[in-house]
């Protein structure tokens, strides 16, 4: 048989704009950042916010699935009040980075390294994660430990799977009705696009993945995460990523990988139940904790903490964190 | 040889017809190994097969789109063969290596269109286990090349792991209209497909005794 492989079509990443137009909203409290710039991370663009003083010491925020690093506009000003320069970019897909052809854990991994590797080469920072940002800080810091200086995690600890726990009969069923519709979803993503509405009306949409949040912060994430069309505001999330996921990865791999983080650590845990949270308790994570750990839980606080309580995080953060310099 | 191109989601994929059918029988559908393509015509061994017979580039391979930055899984391929099938109706599948492993998948996940998964030896069979899984990031030097070097990179440690394996077996078996709808015809079985092999509906028959099965 004969084979040949040639090249026949390689495509351009689907640009985002970068355009940052005034919030026609305002939030107590929210900064919008100084600084706005793209990075290369090997084709795809990534946005980069920086809120603080350039000259000061590095702090990365990485924030988690389906936000953008404007979900940290209350949050990310205490940090650069206080002496830091932080850096936070949206993963890609997200925000006002490139929407792109494929996406994976792994990719947001590498994409990660290429904006250190524009603001700190191959020196180690402050790195602050939450939800899936802690999970992605959590893998980096075991592949490339020389970029950590001290690492916050903020209920970005998985323990289980999300959803329901299953019997052995039922979980292949379960596996396979995820699986279908992803599949559907694939055959029409090509072409999708999010759908329009009001502020109000995507903030509403909002407020089931974010039911703890007050209506006012999330009619303030849309003029920020979104953007206006002639028929609407629409979420800038990639239409062809989805909720949800399967593979072969378990939440255990990131348990033990914290045990060999080699630099100070803090983690937090929450205990409100919520659609986007891990749901982990302290039990669960106490035995996997690295020598330099400490681990934090708030009975009665969510998944967003940091948003819920950002003066209380941030205070607590800044302790472990020492001075700056 | 012909070729059709193909939507999953924003790659266009290339699927060869290598023969149109010579008699009876619903389409024969071959996957590739890792880092290969589809080969432009038929393979000795599954000229037997009386229905036509077609060959898929995987995203990132032969002659389908090189996607920017990488992200690839076994799942995304799994996507690439539901495209074809979405093209194809019904088909059996044999794949080579990684396309073995993704027939396996498809076999699980869309039990009505697969009539039968092969698994043979090839490139990409073994996958990465969790130990061996540590991402890294180094920058690849030749992007742009076919196949796409984040293909190889990204693809040669997706985790195998046995127990979401036997899941898509499991699935399968429960209903298929087949009593064995997935065979492993590989001589070399790494651990996950040793267990695939074992379990209650997968036969273990060389390819052309499995085509004769599945036809």
């Amino acid at each position: 048989m004969g084979i040949t492989c040639s090249p026949l079509r390689t495509l351009r990443p689907l640009r985002s704009s970068l355009t940052q137009v005034e919030s026609p909203r305002t939030f107590p409290g929210a900064v919008a950042p100084q600084r706005h710039y793209r990075v290369d991370a090997d084709g795809v663009g990534i946005a980069v916010n920086e809120w603080g003083d350039e000259r000061d010491p590095v702090l990365v925020m990485v924030h988690g699935g389906a936000d953008f690093s404007r979900t940290f506009d209350v949050f990310a000003p205490l940090f650069a009040a206080a002496g830091w320069r932080v850096v936070a970019w949206d993963h890609r897909g997200h925000g006002d980075s490139d929407h792109t052809h494929l996406y994976s854990f792994e990719a947001d991994l590498r994409d990660a390294t290429r904006v250190l590797d524009a603001v700190a080469p191959r020196r180690p920072v402050a790195v602050l994660g939450h939800s899936k940002g802690g999970s992605i800080l959590t893998s980096l810091a075991e592949a490339q430990p020389f970029r950590f200086r001290s690492f916050i995690n903020l209920d970005g600890i998985p323990y289980r799977r999300p959803g329901p726990d299953l019997p052995e009969y039922q979980r292949a069923d379960a596996l396979n009705t995820e699986i279908t519709g992803w599949l559907e979803h694939r055959r029409r993503s090509a072409t999708g696009s999010r759908k329009p509405g009001t502020i109000e009306e995507l903030a509403r949409r909002r407020a089931q993945m974010n039911p703890r949040l007050s209506t006012e912060w999330l009619e303030y994430l849309v003029t920020v995460g979104a953007r206006e069309d002639a028929d609407g505001w629409r979420w800038k999330l990639d239409p062809s990523m989805r909720m949800g996921g399967f593979g072969p990865w378990k939440p255990e791999y990131g348990l033990f990988r914290l045990a060999g983080l080699g630099v100070p650590f803090l983690g937090v845990l929450v205990g409100a139940d919520e659609p986007m949270g891990w749901g982990t308790k302290p039990h669960q994570v106490e035995k996997w904790m690295p020598r330099n750990g400490r681990l934090e839980y708030f009975d009665d606080l969510g998944h967003f903490i940091h948003i819920e309580q950002p003066k209380m995080v941030a205070d607590m953060a800044l302790e472990f964190l020492g001075a700056p310099a | 040889m012909s070729t059709v191109t193909l939507q999953h989601n924003r790659i266009e994929l290339a699927l060869h017809q290598l023969r149109p059918a010579t008699g009876e029988g619903r389409p024969l559908l071959l996957l590739h190994g890792l880092g290969e393509c589809s080969p432009t015509s038929v393979p000795h061994d599954v000229e037997s097969w009386p229905g036509s017979i077609w060959g898929l580039d995987f995203t990132g391979h032969g002659e389908s789109t090189i996607p920017v930055g990488g992200g690839y899984s076994a799942e995304v391929l799994l996507g690439d063969v539901d495209a074809a099938i979405n093209h194809l109706g019904t088909v059996t599948l044999v794949g080579r290596g990684l396309g073995g492993y993704v027939a396996l998948l498809a076999a699980g996940a869309r039990v009505d269109a697969v009539h039968g998964a092969v698994i043979t030896d090839g490139p990409g069979l073994t996958g990465g286990s969790y130990e061996s899984s540590v991402p890294q990031s180094a920058r690849l030097m030749d992007q742009g090349q076919i196949p796409d070097p984040y293909a190889l990179h990204e693809l040669s440690r997706d985790v195998r792991a046995a127990d979401y394996a036997l899941d898509f077996v499991q699935y399968s078996v429960a209903n298929s209209d087949l009593a064995e709808p997935v065979n492993v015809s590989a001589l070399y079985r790494p651990t996950w497909l040793a267990e695939v092999a074992a379990a209650p509906g997968v036969a273990s028959l060389p390819l052309s005794d499995a085509l004769n099965l599945y036809r």
